[in-house]
């Protein structure tokens, strides 16, 4: 295989055995420095493969989890090489050194590769460019693409990438593409279907579940049933019994039954006759909540992070002061796969494939564990059935290399339900209190505390910055049931507290809630107090948008509204939340959501993901709880973790997006947190009952 | 283990396995018909919807010896081509997010405009309540049911 290097070594074009060219893009194209570079944000690639036989194949870098990537990504590629999008191929890239951050979380997809992947497609079009005209010897200003090929309009000739690929492949690699003109943009911005729409509807072998590999056998794990317990005595002799079964195993604090089929694992793994021993402290929800409670009731004893002015100051003189509590609930992720991954140690070597939000995390941790190089070590995520944060954790993958080293055997790891719910890394539960002055027709003081297992809470708001007197401060809460990312996490839960606190601010002052905030905003632009690390402009652009769509300020007999806006990933996002009254409850009739989140690349699947978020913001605010009982969670599966129906579903959502030229900004969590917010403060007009906990669902009831 | 035949997607199969199995694992494992979908196990999320003589039923609670001679029909099976009215409307609609639920979404909406043809929004709540969408694409749901409705009435 030839390749050419331009000088700077940015990009790589390799011409193909076959005939073809293959382009990858790297900005540091050195080996040795690729390797830190796994886990840097903001390091783009990807490439491009073009065959002489005219297939044209497009590799999406990032794990697909749901968010659309593997059809938004090529999206922008495509657009700047100039192919017809229907005649291309996509597949998701392998982890690969030379592609930078391929990691799904921080809604940072798009936002973190539009010019990479812009500048990518560029530069192979240039090239292809070039190789024509210098093939009919006419000037390359002179030649224009169309749908993957080269056209010199004035002799009328035409020729396919597919015929230039192995020309174009021996070319110096141009410096500095030109990039298109955003107002020619022909496929990014409109609508385009999931390149695995045809598949997923057919049903075919899509998803990590799916894995069928020569000589794996199936394995399901026994882990520890309560956060604090270890593993004692293993008797596995009727387990050994169960026809099918192949393999027991020890791994860590568990055991594996390997077995022929699933379900004769299953059936294993529930035969074997395991001594679990408490060595710590078994944990209780419902001591969690009371020592958050005590907590609160004290001084912060962490500094603030942030303290403007003098809250307890402006409490002096007062006409009023508002001091409440709100609460949220532990809670786990759910998504619809169970996790499973397949995993194949052999001869120093590591074959790894299933589902992960961070192959190149998954890859260190085995390579460390196992002690084989990473570059003995191949691993590539299929389409995955969600992610929500679950698999921002490599403890899927890593348990099934360890499994197969010790089994010596290629294994699918498959976990139940029941296994997801018990060894989670969960939304961390919380404890917020509010605490505001006002006068008779202003907002003096703004005061949050917050409380949450882990780390702990943190961050402000949008208040900050236009009130004289702000102070947030946070503090953690040491336990050793286990923590960790979940969809928009932080602003999953500070929007709920700080969003519905402001509706009670408002209906403190009886003040319209969308002009209160307009009126904030322009204090923190007009008036700035301190930083603020959001644009004022941008919050008005959505809250304007979202008002004019749902005609805040009519009434409909019937209806009840309520209104919330957040920032997040780079986002803004303003919500109106209607709802109505069905046999005394409150039920969601119709949602609006405005959203400022740059260039839309797939109008499709940017507003499939707006709708998502917002039906997960519903859906978590009404319905789930973890609840732990003595380490364990006593919410076992769906019958008990619950999530919204079709019933609960609102049946219209209307989106749109503030019209932008700016770089593509997050898109997969900002529409989820204010969400919950506007449900509350809906409800509450609705019902006048103030929902200062979740679920909801249990407070209506 | 015990040899079952079995009637799916108009063909005769013979399996050998545990008659306890549950028929999703069957289906999964033995027959590598995949796209039947495990969620949960315990029938709550509809993942695993098949038809068993053109009602929906949840695979993963049925066991594979109580299925006798009624005919099975998979996501493979819903029609030839892929071009089964609900399955155009999904990709026309754009439906998917992560994908996982939609088989068994289509499986249970499927055999409900099979009884109902013209389902109203409370037909389509109460068939289709079974199923969790967990990235929340109820609304494109509820839509392409309509217009697959519509596609078939033309028909
Ligand atoms: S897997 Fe059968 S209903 Fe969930
Ligand atoms: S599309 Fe992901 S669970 Fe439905």
């Amino acid at each position: 295989m030839a390749t050419t290097h331009s000088r700077r070594n940015f990009l790589k074009v390799s011409a193909l055995s076959g005939g073809g060219m293959l382009i990858s893009f790297s900005l540091f194209n050195l080996p040795a420095e690729a390797k830190a570079l796994d886990d840097m944000i903001f390091t783009p690639n990807a490439y491009i493969k073009i065959t002489a036989d005219g297939t044209i194949v497009l590799f999406a870098p990032n794990p697909e989890i749901g968010q659309g990537v593997k059809t938004s990504l090529p999206m922008i590629i495509a657009e700047e090489l100039g192919v017809d999008w229907k005649k291309i191929k996509v597949e998701l890239a392998a982890l690969d050194k030379r592609m930078g951050r391929q990691t799904a979380g921080g809604s940072g997809s798009v936002r973190g590769r539009f010019t990479e992947l812009r500048t990518v497609g560029a530069t192979a079009r240039e090239m292809l460019t070039t190789a024509a005209a210098q093939q009919w010897n006419v000037p390359v200003t002179e030649c224009t693409v169309e749908n993957g090929e080269v056209i010199h309009k004035a002799s009328g000739k035409k020729l396919s990438y597919a015929t230039l690929a192995s020309a174009a492949a021996k070319l110096e690699v141009p410096e500095k593409p030109t990039l298109k003109d955003p107002k020619d943009f022909k496929l990014i911005g409109t609508r385009v279907k999931d390149v695995d729409a045809h598949h997923i509807v057919t049903g075919k072998p899509l998803f990590g579940i799916d894995t069928r590999k020569e000589g794996m056998l199936f394995a399901m794990v026994s882990r520890a049933p309560a956060y604090g317990k270890t593993l004692g005595e293993v008797n596995d002799a009727a387990a050994l019994k169960i026809e099918g079964v192949k393999k027991v195993v020890k791994i860590k604090n568990a055991v594996a039954v390997l077995a022929t089929s699933t379900w004769a694992a299953k059936k294993g793994r529930d035969a074997l006759v395991i001594q679990w021993n408490a060595n710590e402290k078994l944990e209780n929800s419902a001591e969690h909540f009371e020592m958050f409670k005590k907590a609160l009731e004290k001084p912060a004893p962490t500094e603030p992070t942030r303290n403007d002015g003098d809250v307890e100051a402006a409490k002096n003189g007062a006409a009023k002061v508002l001091d409440v509590t709100y609460e949220i609930p532990t809670l786990s992720h759910g998504q619809m796969e169970p996790l499973n991954f397949f995993a194949n140690v052999k001869d120093g070597k590591v074959e790894l494939f299933g589902p992960t939000q961070v192959p190149g995390a998954v890859r260190a941790e085995i390579s460390k564990l196992l002690g084989i190089a990473e570059e003995n070590i191949s691993i590539s995520s299929p389409r995955q059935g969600g992610g929500f944060g679950r698999k921002l954790m490599t403890d899927n993958g890593v348990e099934a290399a360890l499994i197969s080293a010790e089994a010596q055997c290629p294994v699918q790891v498959q976990w139940t339900r029941e296994d997801d719910m018990q060894n989670d890394f969960y939304r961390p539960a919380e404890m917020w209190r509010y605490r505001a002055a006002l006068s008779s027709d202003q907002l003096l003081s703004w005061h949050q505390s917050g409380i949450g297992i882990g780390r702990g809470v943190r961050g402000d708001s949008y208040v900050a910055g236009a009130l004289t007197n702000y102070r947030a401060e946070g503090q953690g809460f040491t336990s050793n049931t286990p923590t960790g990312w979940w969809r928009a996490p932080g602003a999953n839960t500070l929007a709920y507290v700080a969003e519905s606190f402001m509706d009670e601010v408002c209906t403190a002052l009886k003040k319209d809630p969308v002009a209160f905030r307009l009126e904030l905003f322009k204090k923190a632009k007009e008036q700035t107090v301190g930083k603020i690390n959001y644009d004022p402009e941008k919050y008005k652009s959505v809250v304007e948008l979202v008002a004019k769509m749902s005609k805040w300020g009519t009434k409909t007999p019937g209806v009840f509204r309520g209104f919330s806006t957040w920032f997040s990933f780079g986002s803004y996002v303003a919500q109106v939340v209607d709802v109505h009254m069905l046999d005394g409850q409150p039920k969601v009739k119709k949602v609006y959501c405005a959203v400022n989140c740059g260039r839309v690349i797939n109008l499709s699947g940017a507003e499939n993901q707006v709708q998502g978020s917002i039906v997960d913001g519903i859906s978590h605010a009404m319905f789930p709880k973890v609840t732990f009982v003595n380490g364990a969670v006593a919410e076992t599966n769906f019958n008990t973790y619950k999530f919204l129906r079709m019933k609960d579903a609102p049946t219209e959502i209307d989106v749109q997006f503030v019209e932008s030229d700016e770089a593509p900004s997050g898109l997969g969590e900002p529409a989820l947190p204010p969400l919950a917010a506007a449900l509350a403060n809906a409800i509450f007009a609705a019902t006048g009952k103030r929902l200062r906990k979740m679920p909801f669902a249990e407070q209506l009831a | 283990m015990a040899a079952i035949n079995l009637n799916v997607n108009g063909k005769t199969v013979s399996v050998d396995v545990d008659p306890a199995t549950p028929l999703l694992w069957v289906l999964r494992d033995h027959l590598n018909l995949v796209g039947t979908k495990f969620g949960c196990g315990i029938a709550q999320c509809g993942a695993c919807t098949v038809h068993l003589n053109g009602s929906a039923v949840r695979s993963c609670s049925l066991p594979v010896s109580s299925v006798k001679n009624n005919a099975i029909v998979t996501i493979e099976g819903l029609s030839e081509t892929g071009d089964h009215p609900l399955q155009q409307a999904w990709e026309e609609l754009d439906v998917s997010q992560c994908g996982y639920c939609q088989a068994g979404q289509i499986m249970s909406a499927a055999a409900l405009l099979k009884r109902n043809p013209k389902p109203t929004d409370q037909d389509i709540d109460n068939a289709m309540s079974g199923n969790i969408c967990r990235c929340g694409t109820h609304v494109r749901i509820r839509k392409a049911i309509h217009s697959a409705a519509k596609t078939q009435s033309k028909n």
